[in-house]
């Protein structure tokens, strides 16, 4: 355990640590992350460090391995090399479950929702673990049940106000409109209650005005719960404005990382996405 | 408190199946006491209170959490065995026939929920077919054991064999199990009232189930797994409770329903039974628990109905059961029914997006 | 040599498992759902060749023709009234339309045939015996006709799939149908085929299965339908070298279960041998495991 913690310790590098975060010590540590499918390196040598209340952005060509890294950190898939630290612990043995009780939460590319349960029951859903009574409480209608289910009602309307969305409590997910499925993952993501949060194209599929008003909440979400949120996004104009550090991910490895100032003057990074220029 | 549009509709449709049961028990009980109730009737009332039962308690595992079983009517048989083991056993020292009932059906339920575990831990590791086929194996494997058991009981207590009869009872012994003779004179305490209770408590069990943390976990499970895990919900422990609650309300219904007979065979509780009780659930409507029992009932009494048909009847009731299943998924009277429903659903979630998974191209 | 004769029964028994198997597998590889009503479709075959070889009184061979082409229109009928309209259903609902055919098929069975069990007169005479190892090892000829149909039908089904353009396009929409549509393939009339050679595939099964079994009765196809059945997802359902070693393997098993541990069970302990094999592999021996996309 030690000398593991020790091997890690020695490869890991200097944090892009907010000043805002009062320990300094960040949240997530990849070191040296990678799988391979078959013999393929779909994500290799992957090391990446987010503070504490952390913005921070995965961008790359499509392709690039961008949601295997967070089914990596998620443990859809188990890595095949390197150490994820979560808030200093190791992850390694975890399954997707205990990772999300350790702290992890993520919303899906293509939208996951349980369609048939309200939105109210899908953020109910994500407090399972925090809740207490048993089936039997729950069947019998035990005061503890009253109780958390109470709590429960009132938390999942309050994390539904962030983005207006408590006047829906008691429609059917399945039903939503599709911007509106996007921020009940996040809201679903968020009840969890993580320590980083997860991101998978939030702004997939928004209009500008829809992208301007998302971004105000993920940083108002950043600064209530003070946690760090890592994101994937092709819109750049999000990406370049709420990102406070910044990595590019081509072919499953990555080519740049910095502040969205650096990542935009980055020959490597400009060449990822429009090409190499042909020399005439 | 601000009550959600949703939750409100769903209790009262609850309240509306209890009532209906409530309702169901008054009629009968007046029918009864001016002697309107033909005989026949009287025979299927126990009956149909057991597969009510069982289509409640299988739609649990169909329609909430959305696993295809073929092998349900394995419980109940769980539940007839050993409840029935049980209410003999308890005769020489109980005379009061609803306590022997009640305890024939709670170590019916309890049996079955034990056999339930056993089967759930390997069974719900699998998925879709696969999941089907597996317990309608575990449901023969059932009757196949049930088929080849003797359990008797004398002064020394209980004998049990597998295969053949080496019971050796004392001769005041009685055997309560006889092999493929089956259940031999089981006390016929199973009453109409009882079984209406029975199908009470199913439904208060089954409802307050679906409207607490358990019930949410498990249906979200079914609508998607993935998206669950990701949220932190322990996936193996709430589907292995459905099942395990679902097996034992089955463990209860069979020992009821044996309970109103004078003898009943493992090959009562085979394949044909299971597929009997998936007809009730499909045709009630999936996680439709009013429909389930309407289903159950309707179905009980249709081929006794049916009788002036005589021979034809079983022919009729395949017939009609495949009509019923083309008519309620015509696409025609299906959007016709569904028009009022929301249009705005989103685009297909399975689109493909950023190919990040190498996995699946290999 | 007892050894070796319960092995060759249980090769025997396992062709024909397997011979239904394929029947199974191939609806459920091209329209994804689990035909209950396939076992009947046998029984059917087996009461067609009776009536022609016993109150008729033609030749096996013609018996055996006339089952397959009765069952393989009576498998296009099937498809065509009671699943074509329900192509785009929810699966629990075509899986009880299959199991409303089996009941139908088992009553209008009763209804025209009885339940008198009538005893079949097997393609091959009875009693005629090949004998090995001076006398040693005696193998019925059903027996060795059973194993060799199953391997021919094997050969030419394998070939068929692979090299024919009917074959390729069969193939192609059980990966994928509405791609092999954009290809002009007509997948109407693949799925058709896939149940005409299942259901002709059947009423072989069903002349060979009452040869070395020959009591028919309208539910003889109900228990070996549900084996043939568990043989198919026991190879890996919609593969068909799953459906011939999961058919073999379960024929195999249930004989020497019968022989060595007790007749009783023996349909229990194939069921057990079953689970086991699938929790060790979840898709079966020869099946594929499809990974879901995150």
């Amino acid at each position: 355990m030690d000398n593991k913690t020790k091997l890690v310790e020695a490869r890991r590098e200097k944090a892009l640590v907010p000043e805002r975060d009062y320990d300094k010590s960040p949240i997530l540590e990849c070191v040296n992350l990678g799988i391979n499918f078959g013999g393929l390196k779909a994500v290799d040598d992957f090391n990446l460090t987010i503070g504490r209340t952390e913005i921070a952005g995965l961008i790359g060509p499509n392709g690039a391995g961008k949601t295997t890294v967070f089914n990596l950190l998620t443990k859809v898939y188990q890595p095949t090399t390197g150490t994820i630290l979560l808030d200093g612990k190791d992850t390694h043995g975890m399954n997707t479950i205990q990772v999300n009780h350790a702290g992890i939460a993520r919303t899906f590319q293509n939208i996951r929702l349980f369609n048939n349960l309200t939105v109210e029951e899908n953020v109910k859903a994500a407090m399972d673990h925090n809740m207490s009574y048993n089936l039997f409480e729950g069947i019998l209608r035990m005061p503890r049940y009253w109780k958390e289910e109470k709590l429960a009602h009132e938390r999942a309307l309050e994390l539904l106000s962030i983005f207006h969305m408590e006047n829906v409590a008691g429609v059917k997910a399945g039903s939503l409109p599709y911007g509106a499925q996007r921020r009940l993952e996040i809201v679903r993501a968020l009840a969890t209650n993580p320590s980083l949060l997860l991101l998978d194209e939030p702004a997939a599929g928004m209009n500008p005005s829809e992208t301007a008003e998302l971004m105000a909440n993920i940083r108002t979400i950043r600064d209530t719960f003070q946690i760090a949120v890592l994101l994937i996004e092709h819109d750049m104009s999000l990406v370049m404005n709420i990102c406070e550090g910044l990595c590019v991910l081509n072919f499953g490895q990555i080519i740049a990382k910095g502040t969205p100032e650096d990542i935009q003057a980055n020959p490597a990074v400009i060449e990822a996405y429009l090409g190499k220029q042909k020399e005439a | 408190m601000k009550r959600s549009m949703t939750s409100r509709r769903t209790n009262l449709m609850n309240y509306a199946t209890y009532l209906l049961v409530i309702a169901f028990f008054a009629v009968i009980t007046v029918m009864n006491s001016s002697g309107n109730l033909s005989s026949i009737m009287k025979g299927m009332l126990v009956p149909i209170c057991a597969y009510s039962v069982m289509a409640v308690s299988l739609n649990l595992t169909v329609g909430i959490l959305g696993e295809l079983s073929l092998g349900h009517a394995g419980f109940m048989s769980v539940g007839a065995f050993t409840g029935v083991t049980a209410a003999v056993a308890l005769g020489n020292h109980v005379s009061s026939a609803p306590v022997r009932l009640l305890v024939g059906m709670v170590v019916g339920a309890i049996f079955a929920a034990i056999v339930g575990v056993l089967i759930g831990i390997p069974v719900l590791r699998l998925k879709g077919d696969y999941l089907a086929i597996v317990t309608l194996a575990f449901g023969e494997i059932i009757k196949g054991i049930f088929n080849n058991l003797y359990v008797g009981l004398d002064s020394r207590g209980f004998h049990i064999s597998l295969l053949s009869d080496t019971t050796n009872l004392d001769p005041d012994g009685t055997l309560i199990i006889g092999g493929p003779m089956g259940l031999k004179s089981i006390p016929t305490i199973a009453t109409f009232t009882s079984g209406i209770i029975l199908l009470l408590i199913t439904l208060v069990v089954v409802f307050h189930l679906v409207n607490s943390r358990t019930g949410r976990a498990v249906m979200a499970i079914r609508d998607n797994r993935i998206a669950a895990e990701s949220i932190g919900i322990n996936v193996t422990k709430y589907k292995l409770m459905a099942f395990t609650v679902s097996a034992a309300l089955a463990g209860a219904a069979g020992s009821l329903f044996a309970m109103n007979y004078t003898t009943m065979v493992a090959n009562k509780f085979d394949f044909n039974t299971s597929i009997l009780i998936l007809v009730f659930v499909v045709l009630g409507g999936q996680g439709n628990m009013m429909g389930s029992i309407i289903a159950a009932s309707a179905l009980t009494i249709l081929p006794e109905a049916l009788r002036s048909f005589s021979t034809y009847r079983m022919l009729v009731y395949a017939i009609v059961l495949i009509l019923v299943m083309l008519a309620t998924n015509n696409p025609t009277l299906k959007s016709f029914f569904s028009r009022k429903k929301k249009t705005d659903v989103p685009l297909d979630p399975d689109e493909p997006g950023d190919g990040d998974e190498g996995k699946e191209a290999v | 040599m007892t050894f070796l004769s319960f092995l060759i029964s249980g090769i025997s028994l396992g062709s024909i498992y397997a011979i239904i198997a394929l029947g199974y597998t191939m609806v459920y590889g091209i329209a994804k759902m689990l035909n209950f009503a396939h076992g009947d479709v046998i029984m059917v075959g087996a009461y067609i060749c009776f009536f022609a070889t016993s109150r008729y009184e033609m030749p096996p061979i013609v018996g055996i023709l006339l089952a397959v082409v009765v069952c393989t229109i009576l498998g296009i009928v099937i498809e065509k009234l009671a699943y074509k309209p329900l192509r785009a259903a929810p699966i629990l609902a075509v899986l009880i339309t299959a199991i409303g055919v089996s009941y139908f098929l088992q009553n209008a069975a009763l209804l025209l045939w009885s339940s008198n069990p009538k005893v079949f007169k097997p393609i091959v005479p009875t009693g005629s015996r090949i004998t090995l190892f001076d006398g040693q090892l005696s193998i019925s000829v059903i027996t060795l006709v059973t194993i060799a149909s199953c391997i021919v039908i094997m050969i030419a089904l394998t070939t068929f799939t692979s090299k024919s353009k009917m074959g390729k396009a069969m193939r192609a929409c059980s990966e994928d149908k509405g791609a092999a549509q954009l290809m002009g393939i007509n997948v109407n009339a693949t799925i058709s085929l896939t149940f005409a050679i299942g259901s002709g595939l059947a009423a072989i099964a069903g002349v060979l299965l009452c040869s070395a079994y020959p009591t028919l009765v309208p539910t003889t196809g109900a228990m070996p339908g549900i084996k043939a059945f568990t043989a198919a997802v026991f190879g890996g359902i919609g593969s068909i070298p799953g459906a011939l070693v999961g058919g073999i393997l379960l024929g195999v098993i249930e004989i020497f279960a019968k022989a060595y541990i007790t007749t009783q069970l023996s349909d229990a302990i194939c069921f057990a041998v079953l689970i086991v094999v699938l929790l060790v592999k979840p898709a079966g021996l020869l099946g594929k495991q499809i990974r879901e996309k995150v």
